[in-house]
Formats: C-alpha cells, sequence, structure tokens
C-alpha cells in the first residue's frame, strides 16, 4: 500500500507538469481555435533561457526566470506574426496545422545548431528539496507545479470572465466576425493569446526541467504531444479541464509503468486518449457546440 | 512551358555528361591507386579513416581521427609498415549512413587502399555493404553492431553489443555473487536493447539474482520514478545500466532524490558521464563500468598514448580513441604477418589481411587481441570506478 500512494505521488508530479503545459496549449485553442503544436518547443526554449541566464551566466533565479518568461513571450507574438496570422484566412484549417508543424521543427533544429545535441542537466529552481508527509516524501516539484497549475487556471478563468481583454478573447472564440464589428480587433486579441500561451510556456518550460533535469532540444517533444492529449482528455478549450486531465494522465501513466510494464505505457497513455474519445467525444469538460444551419 | 522543357532538357543533358566525366575520373584514379604510387612515385600505404567529426556524437570521430594520426605518426617514425610510410587520409560521415557511403567512395578515389572505419553503427552498416562488393579490408574501431562485422571483409576492435551483455553478467557473477540485481534498459534503442537481452541469457545460465528488469524509450527519458520505485521495493543491490551516459545521469539524480543508493554497474556507453555539462559528478560516486579502456591505467603504453594525445588535442582520449589507435597497430601486424607490400590491389590486400589477421595477437590499449573468422575481437574487458570525479582502474 506504502509503494502505491509513492507511485501516485510520482503519478501526480508528472501530472502537474503535464497540467501546467495542457493549459496553455488548450487556451490558445480554446480561443484562436488552432492546434498550436510548436506550443512543446516553446517550452523548451524557455527552459534553455532559464538555463541560460541561471546556470551559464549566473543571474538569480527569479531574474533568469523572468527572462524566459519575456523571451518565450516575445517568440510567441513573432511566430503567431509570422507564421499563423497571414494563413488565418487561408482556405483549409489544415494550412495553420501544418506550419505550425513547421515551427515546431524550426525551433527544434535552431537549437540543435545554438545548444548542441548533448543533453544538459538542469539545476532545479525549487529551492527545497521533498517535505516529508508520513511515510511519503512529497518532491518539492510536485508542490510548486500543482500549486502553480492552480494559481494560472484561477489567474487566467479569472482574466477571462472579468477583464475586458479577456471578454474579448471570449467574444473572438466565440464567432470572429462578429467580434471585429462590435469593434474588438481580433488580430491583437490572438496576439495576446499566443503571448500569455508563451508566457506559460516558459513557466513550464522551466518546471519540467526542474522535476526532470535532462535538458536537449527534443525536450518540450513527448511533453508537448502528452500535454496534448491531456488537453483533449480534460475537453479542449476547457481550462480547468486540461488541468484535471494533466493530472489524470500522469497517474495512469505512472500506474500503468508500474503495475503493468514499463515497455507498453505511452502505448496504453494513447490507448487512453482513444477510449475517451469513443465514449465522449468532447473530452471530460467539453462543451458540446451545436453547429446552427 | 516549352521553353522551360527545353531548358530543363538541357540542363539534364549537361548533368548526365557531367556525371559520365565525373564516372571516368573516379575510375580512371581508381585503377591507377591499385599501385598507390604518391605523388612523388614513392610507394606508400594508402589507409582511410571515416567518422563523424561533426554532428551529434563528433566527439567519437574527433578521437578516432586524432588517434589513428597519433598511431600513424608514430609507425611511420619507427620505418612504416614493411618499409612503406601510411599515408593516412580522413573523412567526415557526421554519423549519417548515406554521407558515409559517399566518403567511403570519395576515399576511394583518393586510392585507399585499407579502410579503418567506421566509427559509427549504423554508417558502418552501410559502408560494409560497399566494401564487400570492392572487396575493401575494412577494420572498425568501434561500430558495436554486429551488423557491422557481418561480412567476412569487416572485422571490429572493440566488442559488440551481445559481447558486452555476456562479458557484463560474467563480470558480475565472479566479483559480485549473490548480489541483488535489478537492470533498466532503454527498449527503444538497438545498442541497449542488444546487451540487455544477452545480459539476461547470460545471467540466468550463471544463476545470477535479478530481480527486476525494467525499460525506457527515449519518449519516456525524463521520467525513471516509478521504475526506480520497483527497483527499490524489490530490494535490489545493484543496478545494471547497459544505456547512454545521458539517461544514466538523469537516473542518477532521480535516485539520489528517492534515497535509493545500490551500486551501479553500466557498460562503455557510460563513458562520457563525468564531462557532462552541468552534472552533478558526486552522484556518480561509486559508478562502475565495463570498459576495454582506462585512460589512468599504468602500463606504458597506456600512459605514453595518453600523453601524446593530451599534449597534441589538449583533452583526454575516450575508449574510440584507443580503439582506433590498436586498429592501426593491428594493421601493422596482419600487414607484416602476411608480408605484403603496397602494390598489390585493395582487393588482393583484402584477401591475404581476413585469413592473416586471424593469426595476430596484439597487444593493445584495449588489452590483447585476437580475431575469429567472424569478425569478433576476443579481450578481457576492464572494469573501471569512478573515484573523487575521476575513472579509476578497478583491477591493479
Amino acid at each position: 500500500m506504502v509503494s502505491f500512494f509513492t507511485y501516485l505521488i510520482n503519478g501526480l508530479s508528472l501530472g502537474s507538469i503535464y497540467a501546467i503545459i495542457a493549459i496553455g496549449y488548450t487556451m490558445v485553442y480554446g480561443i484562436a481555435k488552432m492546434l498550436n503544436f510548436a506550443h512543446g518547443d516553446v517550452i523548451m526554449v524557455g527552459a534553455f533561457m532559464a538555463y541560460t541566464f541561471i546556470s551559464s551566466m549566473g543571474l538569480p533565479v527569479p531574474v533568469g526566470i523572468l527572462g524566459a518568461i519575456v523571451v518565450c513571450t516575445v517568440l510567441g507574438i513573432v511566430i503567431e506574426k509570422i507564421a499563423y496570422r497571414p494563413l488565418r484566412k487561408a482556405a483549409s484549417p489544415l494550412a495553420v496545422l501544418i506550419t505550425a508543424i513547421g515551427v515546431s521543427y524550426f525551433l527544434q533544429n535552431s537549437a540543435l545548431l545554438i545548444f548542441g545535441s548533448d543533453p544538459k542537466m538542469f539545476t532545479s529552481v525549487v529551492p527545497f528539496q521533498s517535505v516529508p508527509i508520513g511515510p511519503f516524501l512529497i518532491p518539492g516539484t510536485t508542490i510548486v507545479s500543482i500549486a502553480v497549475s492552480i494559481i494560472l487556471v484561477t489567474a487566467l478563468q479569472t482574466f477571462i470572465y472579468k477583464t475586458k481583454p479577456g471578454q474579448a478573447m471570449l467574444a473572438c472564440s466565440q464567432d470572429r466576425d462578429a467580434a471585429s464589428l462590435m469593434g474588438i480587433s481580433v488580430n491583437g486579441t490572438i496576439t495576446l493569446t499566443f503571448a500569455i500561451g508563451s508566457a506559460m510556456a516558459a513557466i513550464a518550460g522551466v518546471l519540467l526541467c526542474s522535476a526532470y533535469p535532462s535538458l536537449s532540444p527534443t525536450t518540450g517533444a513527448m511533453p508537448g504531444i502528452k500535454a496534448f492529449v491531456a488537453a483533449v482528455f480534460g475537453g479542449i478549450g476547457s481550462i480547468p479541464g486540461a488541468m484535471i486531465g494533466g493530472l489524470v494522465l500522469g497517474v495512469i501513466e505512472i500506474l500503468s509503468r508500474a503495475y503493468i510494464s514499463s515497455q507498453l505505457s505511452d502505448a496504453i497513455v494513447f490507448s487512453v486518449l482513444i477510449i475517451v474519445l469513443l465514449v465522449k467525444p468532447t473530452g471530460l469538460f467539453g462543451k458540446v457546440i451545436q453547429e446552427k444551419v | 512551358m516549352k521553353k522551360m522543357k527545353k531548358f530543363m532538357g538541357l540542363a539534364l543533358s549537361c548533368v548526365l555528361a557531367a556525371g559520365l566525366l565525373a564516372g571516368c575520373g573516379g575510375s580512371g584514379s581508381g585503377s591507377s591507386s591499385g599501385t598507390a604510387a604518391s605523388d612523388d612515385g614513392e610507394q606508400k600505404w594508402i589507409i582511410g579513416e571515416i567518422g563523424p567529426v561533426t554532428g551529434p556524437v563528433a566527439v567519437y570521430g574527433q578521437d578516432v581521427a586524432d588517434a589513428g594520426k597519433i598511431a600513424v605518426d608514430e609507425i611511420n617514425a619507427a620505418g612504416g609498415i614493411n618499409g612503406y610510410q601510411i599515408e593516412y587520409i580522413t573523412a567526415d560521415d557526421e554519423h549519417d549512413a548515406e554521407k558515409a557511403v559517399n566518403a567511403y567512395n570519395s576515399l576511394k578515389d583518393k586510392g585507399m587502399q585499407i579502410l579503418v572505419g567506421t566509427v559509427t553503427s549504423a554508417p558502418c552498416t552501410a559502408v560494409g555493404a560497399v566494401t564487400v562488393e570492392d572487396n575493401m579490408f575494412q577494420l572498425t574501431p568501434s561500430g558495436s553492431s554486429k551488423d557491422c562485422i557481418a561480412n567476412d571483409n569487416a572485422f571490429a576492435v572493440c566488442f559488440n553489443d551481445p559481447q558486452q551483455g555476456t562479458k557484463s553478467a560474467e563480470y558480475l557473477a565472479e566479483h559480485f555473487p549473490g548480489m541483488t540485481i535489478a537492470s533498466i534498459y532503454d527498449s527503444s534503442d538497438i545498442y541497449s536493447s542488444g546487451i540487455e537481452t544477452n545480459f539476461e541469457a547470460r545471467a540466468k545460465e550463471l544463476g545470477l539474482n535479478v530481480v527486476v528488469t525494467e525499460a525506457f524509450t527515449q519518449d519516456t527519458a525524463t521520467d525513471f520514478s516509478a521504475q526506480l520505485q520497483k527497483m527499490k521495493d524489490a530490494g535490489a543491490d545493484l543496478v545494471f545500466l547497459p544505456i547512454y551516459y545521458s539517461n544514466a545521469a538523469t537516473i542518477l539524480t532521480q535516485c539520489n532524490n528517492i534515497g535509493f543508493a545500490p551500486t551501479f554497474f553500466g557498460c562503455d556507453g557510460m563513458d562520457g558521464i563525468l564531462s557532462m555539462e552541468n552534472f552533478d559528478t558526486s552522484l556518480a560516486e561509486g559508478l562502475m563500468l565495463l570498459t576495454p579502456f582506462a585512460a589512468d591505467a599504468t602500463d606504458d603504453l597506456t600512459v605514453n598514448f595518453v600523453k601524446q594525445f593530451s599534449d597534441a588535442y589538449g583533452r583526454t582520449p575516450n575508449q574510440f580513441g584507443a580503439d582506433a589507435y590498436d586498429a592501426f597497430y593491428a594493421l601493422k601486424a596482419a600487414i607484416e604477418k602476411a608480408d605484403l607490400t603496397p602494390e598489390m590491389s585493395a582487393s588482393d590486400l583484402c584477401d591475404a589481411l581476413k585469413t592473416a589477421i586471424t593469426e595476430i595477437e596484439v597487444e593493445g590499449l584495449t588489452g590483447t587481441i585476437t580475431w575469429a573468422a567472424t569478425g569478433e575481437p576476443d579481450k578481457e574487458p576492464k572494469a573501471v570506478v569512478i573515484k573523487n570525479g575521476a575513472y579509476v582502474s578497478l583491477e591493479s
């Protein structure tokens, strides 16, 4: 029983990371209605920036994290302006999806060129190691990740539902043409969405590498895909759904690795996605949108 | 449109003509290289080396190229092989199979008679498919997949992956009898799973107490918590790590986090863990690895080689360099054994060397080596332990 709870805690650790990544994924999807497949790679850029600022340049941790957030925010805005905006009016929504995949590879290979392929060891930014609760050790990064994801979910929900720019985002997500008729700058709103999403990617990158310290240009790829699964699982577009989805996915992954097979854990994770989609196509918290004819 | 077509036709024919000319040039120099006359008319051995000196595993190719240079200079200074000097030509393959074959062709055009290479397994296998057609003698310093030496013209200096697994099990049975062993390997990597399969088989035969075998893939290589917890629960006191050092560094960090401190035992892929950027090397303290070469060994051969290498290049050579150094001395011994001269064609040399190499015994940096006709080397692996942030030999 003790080991079961240890696995559960490990699952929550992994899940809390998925959750943070998934929140960014789902927010961009919910508002811009596009799957930003480069999200995982923005995370990697964030982690590399933090690594450069903190480990290589020796800046204090908060300054390093802030620096990473600024770089990623700018990067997100640039990517949106150059790669996504010109395609927003394209006939097929596939065009922007393919561009996103292109951006993802572009970021990965640029990082490969700049930082090399050998993995770097990331020093955790969480100042405390593990907190003992009864017979269990809860890793510091897990506590911080869960706390940060709760804060982010609350902050985002408040922002979207209580502020003017947030309301503009909601309006854009529901009907872009109508929103622009109401005097909302659609382009500006979507740029803001990408800026926030990328800032969150930077935070996710720092936490991801604090929990799992090996950092290389492909670091963001797999967690990015898993977080996408988590976002779909929770109902894509739903911010609390992404958080729950991430946590559940992490627990499933670790438990299947512990009790079924470490070779099959990924196969099981992706089977879960298929089953959820078969049973509940909109995910756990997804909204059914009726198409008006 | 019509104009375009015409232009394309013209361009295409130009390309074809150029190809034809290049082809002629290639075969022309090929035939003259049969006698290996260099510019000044003096006979020379032309030995080629191919390895990745750029790209993801550049550190391996760099060491092989540099150590090869040291061996060649030494042999030349001592009078060459059978009285003929060696001309050493190298090419970069960037750890890419296609580029390796191109590199091979360009070296052949320069008159290469014997190939030392290539350094990494996948390119080596690709080049092997061409060398067997050309009947070019191929000695890979470090291509460890069994496919590298599948053809009878190809031999290896390093252990192959199955051999590493077997030797590790034998070493553990001899030196750590009665230990509770767990192992974790990368099921998405041929190197790691190759060692693991053979380790398991041999461990069973020897009656080793392997309690847990866990796997991961490159996609899940960040979080090992579940696997490590299982090992801890099973009471393992020795963990076998047939994996590359980058994953091992993460595993060591996470073991430390959960307070799991068994003895760690790895293979040659662990070489390099101490030079990893920002890795807390104190975590690797006590880690053992089975590797054919230890740079701190005190025998004259190693001391001399390491000194020359670090004087020339400002770094300590790894086992890849040592394998390359041994490859050149093996060639020297085999050529002398068969009493060959550079006038012979590459194909004749190959036929003679195939037999000669199985009849020699080389006292090398990586041990006393003999070869079987299958291309496999036979030597004793050395166990190395990490002590005070440095690799230290266990024997002695």
